[in-house]
């Protein structure tokens, strides 16, 4: 089975939501699909700044899981929630192969590109390029806003650990909660920031869910500190 | 022997005035002097330092000018402080004007720069920092008037990639200094001539002095209450053994890993009614903790010092008497050369005891002893050098500056590891570093090397700086920091593996340097601590040494388990034996056995192939996924030296379709890309080839989520170009040393289908103490889908939400 096909169902202020084990959100009733992050052009990025010489196949890799999502869920249209490209210089910085596998992706739907702390201002790329998206009763951005309600954003690529017994499994993950949905990263160069983050376990409300990813969508509790004890892991995001 | 040589007369005067002659290898070393490779292998306490040194000394009795004479390169940085002690004092009492410096990662940024400006006549390093030094644009001044380079304990470098990075820089010193003389230092090894022929310039001869090897050690079991079932703490030994630090004047007790060292000590210091002066030593400690054992040891304050492998080597520690092995040696060389530690005066027998932390090690430690009673040592020829450290090479000769390929292969291939690599390997190399390697080819515009005027060179200078600071084939586990909790930034006290530091929370207590303390938070990638006396400790876990037992003990000990009753084994011991003979059976030398039983609400399957820890890991590795395709939901597994267990939600009913030699041999290739012995293979390859970074702890710049793990770069390059050459070379690391197919192979020949198999009610006495060996390795199947499952329904439904 395709792992957009398999899903968490959810609410979120009445839009009945679906959390695909892809990293995908699907919308059925509005025909949407949701990615974020999918830093497309990373490995490009880094060397462009002298960095190492990554593998040069994440973007191909990120384009063709989006692309079986996208032919499984058959979505009318399309929101990728920022940091759709590392930087600028690697939206431009597309192959052409990868330019015309995004643009048969983008054809026949309505697309819109979300800026991100990446990728910020219009993209010289077909689709419509957005600060945010208001669709029924929701809202679509990048950063998630600590009094905002109905929103749906990304950015921080969370990640659930869980444990199983002596063992431990570390997944990307939604987090869920009644005022928002935080999406995981999509794209295939990312790493994760744990639920038990300050700056995610203050977002997300006390019965806040976490949905991992992978071969099959799995809902938790969202993992956390134990109570009374302070975080005391400083990240900025 | 060669007719002495006679010493100059500030030299032949301080060995008179002490009553000291030379030593037959010392003579014969001077005579040879002029030779351009010379291997000695001594005992430890033979004077071998001191021969080594000694015709660079009569060299500089005759002409002291100012420039760096002779390299000396030792694998520990305690040892260069310690050799420069013990230089200095001859030195300065022949009334020689020499300069003798170290330079160490310890060393400070002023002292660095001046040695390259100004070197010392002798300078004492590590492999790691000649490298650093020969990265620098000036190298070629610093070395230009170098005649002799000294590589003490070469076998314990031989065994690593230490070593081949090592010879690559042997091989660039020759062209910066040629005629330059080598000679290498050595304890007993059991192939000398493949060891010189791994020192010397290829193709150049090198002749091997042996020194006279002494008396035979004697060496013993200690005697004890019966250790326990299973485990590596010994602590059943703590009474026996603080009896024995009474007798003796310096006991040295070794461990086989860091956590076991310290687990130890803690139990001894409560033990430690009389207040003997104890301390520890091992590689995790702060550097300030460990110089102070050692100065303690060396001014003889202390009567033991409970150590790891850092002790393992050559460092002159006072007047030890006694060694103590604790837990079986997996491997008779390095029991050899450890009880060698005891007893520096010449002539003298080495005392050793073993002490072995487990019943299964009581029968591993009588084979031990009976092997270094006949003489056997073992020993894996070591096979050609590896290409990741090849592609530092190149990467750090760029940081030096521009290149030509013709002459930096010609270079590289007069170094032994490299004298058969070919032209096309070398080639691969240089185009990974220079354009990624990579089939798609992406990085024109963003080269790290590039032609100009047919040399290569970085495209961007300032990446010198980050090829230096990962320079270096040491990859440990990623460890943190460790400091005493102040507002000042209190004192450091060792570092703890980073996914030891994830467990804790507040309030949990570990053990690090003999001391409880109490975790109290994670602030900038330091872990900080409050002391928290006299109460019971997690353990931390430290990455300890993972030697295989070696097939010459493995042997023995199949060949010992066969006899009808085991009279020389202590009745604990024998009576466990024949307790396994009497449920189940024994292991046979042409047979495997693999038993089968429930625990604990999973099946359980267990394999006794004697193949080393190694071998055994890839057998659990290959097991678990023919598992996992007949559907027998495996869970995990864990190996030692001479057994796997596997656990799983399905029972095997018949376990001889799990070992057709040629399904598993086929299987092997496309088995092994997906699991977590091949992804930490390659993200130790990639460190050192250059493809990612080593992290430092405490520098970490980029918050969590920008950066991302190795495994999902070797899962890309898995996909999208499996031709790649890290792949290649993780795929050769493997199978040479985690995987060890070559064990398994052998097993598989020897056993031909004799599988034995039983199937019992309940664990067996023999393949109860895997039930707690520690590295479980869990495996991602169907079984842990259900139950990732099972947890998530249960964990929502605890909290309601469901």
């Amino acid at each position: 089975m395709h792992p957009g096909m398999n899903a968490h169902a959810f609410t979120l202020s009445g839009a009945r939501l679906r959390a695909c084990a892809s990293g995908a959100l699907h919308w059925p009733e509005r025909g949407l699909v949701v990615v974020s992050d999918l830093h497309l052009g990373r490995a490009e990025r880094m060397a462009r700044r002298g960095g190492p010489l990554l593998p040069p196949y994440e973007t191909d890799d990120t384009l063709a899981r989006l692309a079986a999502d996208l032919a499984a869920l058959r979505p009318a249209h399309v929101i990728a929630l920022g940091d759709s490209f590392d930087d600028r210089r690697a939206a431009e910085g597309l192959s052409e192969p990868q330019r015309a596998r995004l643009a048969a992706l983008l054809d026949g739907r309505v697309w819109d590109w979300v800026e991100g702390n990446h990728d910020p201002g219009p993209l010289a790329l077909p689709g419509t390029h957005r600060a945010e998206v208001r669709l029924g009763p929701l809202t679509f951005r990048h950063i998630a806003r600590p009094d905002a309600t109905a929103e749906v954003s990304g950015h921080y690529h969370p990640k659930a650990r869980l444990a199983l017994g002596a063992a431990r499994v570390a997944r990307a993950c939604f987090l869920i909660d009644g005022a928002r949905v935080i999406l995981p990263a999509y794209g295939t160069y990312t790493g994760g920031l744990a639920t038990e983050a300050e700056a995610l376990a203050g977002l997300m409300a006390p019965d806040a869910i976490a949905v991992l990813t992978g071969t099959r969508a799995h809902a938790i509790p969202m993992p956390r500190r134990a109570a009374r004890r302070p975080p005391t892991r400083r990240i900025s995001p | 022997m060669d007719a002495p040589t006679p010493l100059p007369p500030r030299l032949a005067d301080w060995f008179a005035a002490r009553g000291w002659r030379l030593h037959d290898h010392q003579a014969a070393m001077l005579a040879r002097a002029g030779a351009p490779a010379l291997l000695l292998v001594a005992p430890t306490g033979g004077g071998k330092t001191l021969a080594g040194f000694l015709p660079s000394l009569v060299e500089l009795a005759a002409d002291p000018r100012p420039r760096l004479h002779t390299l000396y390169v030792s694998p520990l940085k305690a040892l260069t402080a310690d050799i420069g002690r013990n230089l200095r004092a001859p030195v300065d009492e022949m009334g020689l004007p020499l300069r003798i410096e170290d330079r160490t990662g310890d060393t400070s940024q002023t002292a660095r720069r001046r040695q390259r400006a100004d070197p010392p006549h002798i300078l004492l390093t590590t492999p790691e920092s000649l490298a650093l030094l020969l990265s620098y644009d000036d190298a070629p001044r610093m070395f230009a008037g170098l005649r002799r380079v000294v590589v003490d304990e070469i076998h314990a470098l031989a065994e690593s990639k230490r070593g081949d990075q090592l010879m690559l820089a042997l091989a660039r010193l020759e062209r910066l200094a040629p005629g330059l003389r080598r000679v290498g230092l050595s304890a007993t090894v059991e192939d000398p001539p493949a060891l010189a022929r791994f020192l010397a310039r290829h193709p150049d001869a090198c002749a091997v002095l042996q020194a006279d090897p002494g008396p035979a050690p004697d060496i013993a079991m200690l005697d004890t209450t019966p250790p326990p079932w299973a485990g590596g703490g010994a602590r059943h030994a703590i009474p026996a053994i603080l009896e024995q630090i009474r007798a003796h004047r310096t006991t040295l007790v070794f461990h086989n890993t860091r956590a076991q060292a310290e687990l130890f000590f803690h139990a001894l210091w409560m033990a430690n009614e009389d207040a003997l002066p104890i301390a520890i030593h091992h590689g995790s400690l702060a550097r300030d903790q460990r110089a102070r054992v050692e100065a303690a040891m060396t001014a003889g304050k202390l009567r033991a010092v409970v150590c790891t492998g850092t002790l393992d080597l050559g460092i002159d520690w006072g007047d030890v008497d006694l060694v103590i092995q604790v837990g079986a040696p997996r491997n008779v060389k390095r029991l050899v050369q450890r009880i060698g530690r005891a007893n520096h005066r010449y002539n003298a027998p080495s005392k050793a005891l073993l002490v072995p932390a487990n019943r299964f090690e009581v029968v591993e430690c009588h084979a031990a002893l009976a092997a270094v009673r006949e003489g056997t040592l073992d020993g894996d020829p070591r096979g050609p050098g590896p290409r990741d450290v090849l592609c530092q090479h190149i990467l750090a000769t760029a940081a030096a500056g521009p290149f030509d390929a013709d002459a930096l292969f010609a270079e590289v291939t007069t170094a032994g590891p490299y004298a058969t690599l070919p032209r096309a390997a070398f080639d691969a190399c240089l185009d990974f570093v220079a354009t990624g390697g990579y089939a798609l080819r992406a990085y024109d515009r963003w080269q790290r090397l590039m032609q100009v005027g047919g040399r290569w060179q970085l495209r961007d200078p300032r990446a010198a700086r980050t090829i230096r600071m990962n320079l270096g084939t040491i990859i440990d586990t990623e460890t943190l920091p460790v400091r005493l909790k102040s507002s000042r930034g209190g004192a450091p006290l060792g570092e703890v593996e980073e996914a030891f530091a994830t467990t804790l929370t507040p309030g949990d207590t570990f053990l690090i340097g003999g001391h409880v303390v109490r975790y109290e938070s994670l602030r900038e990638m330091v872990v900080e601590v409050t002391r928290q006396p006299g109460r019971d400790p997690r353990v931390a876990v430290f990455n300890g040494s993972k030697f295989a037992t070696s097939t010459v003990l493995a042997q023995r000990i199949l060949a010992m388990l066969q006899a009808p009753a085991w009279p020389d084994l202590p009745a604990h011991t024998a009576d466990w034996l024949a307790l396994q003979h009497k449920v189940s059976r024994l292991p046979a030398p042409d047979r495997l056995l693999v038993e089968t039983f429930p625990h604990e609400g999973r099946h359980h399957l267990c394999v006794f192939g004697f193949a080393g820890r190694n071998g055994q890991q890839t057998l659990g590795l290959l097991l678990t996924k023919r598992m996992e395709e007949m559907g027998l939901a495996p869970l995990g597994f864990v190996a030692t030296d001479y057994a796997t267990l596997i656990w799983g939600l399905e029972a095997v009913a018949d376990p001889a379709p799990l070992f057709d030699p040629d399904r598993l041999r086929d299987g092997l290739d496309q088995w092994l890309q997906g699991n977590a012995v091949m992804k930490r293979t390659f993200r130790a390859a990639a460190i050192v080839a250059g493809l990612i970074d080593r992290t430092t702890p405490g520098k970490r710049k980029s918050p969590r989520q920008a950066t991302f793990s190795s495994d999902i770069l070797y899962d890309t390059l898995r996909k999208y170009d499996p031709d790649h050459l890290l792949l290649d070379i993780t795929r050769e690391e493997a199978m040479r040393g985690l995987v060890d197919f070559g064990r398994i192979e052998e097993m598989l020949a020897r056993v031909r289908g004799r599988i034995d198999h039983m199937a019992l009610g309940r664990v067996s006495p023999l393949s109860a103490p895997l039930f707690l060996e520690p590295g479980r390795i869990p495996v991602h199947g169907a079984g842990r889908e259900r139950l990732v499952e099972a947890a998530a329904e249960r964990l929502m439904a605890e909290a309601g939400l469901s």
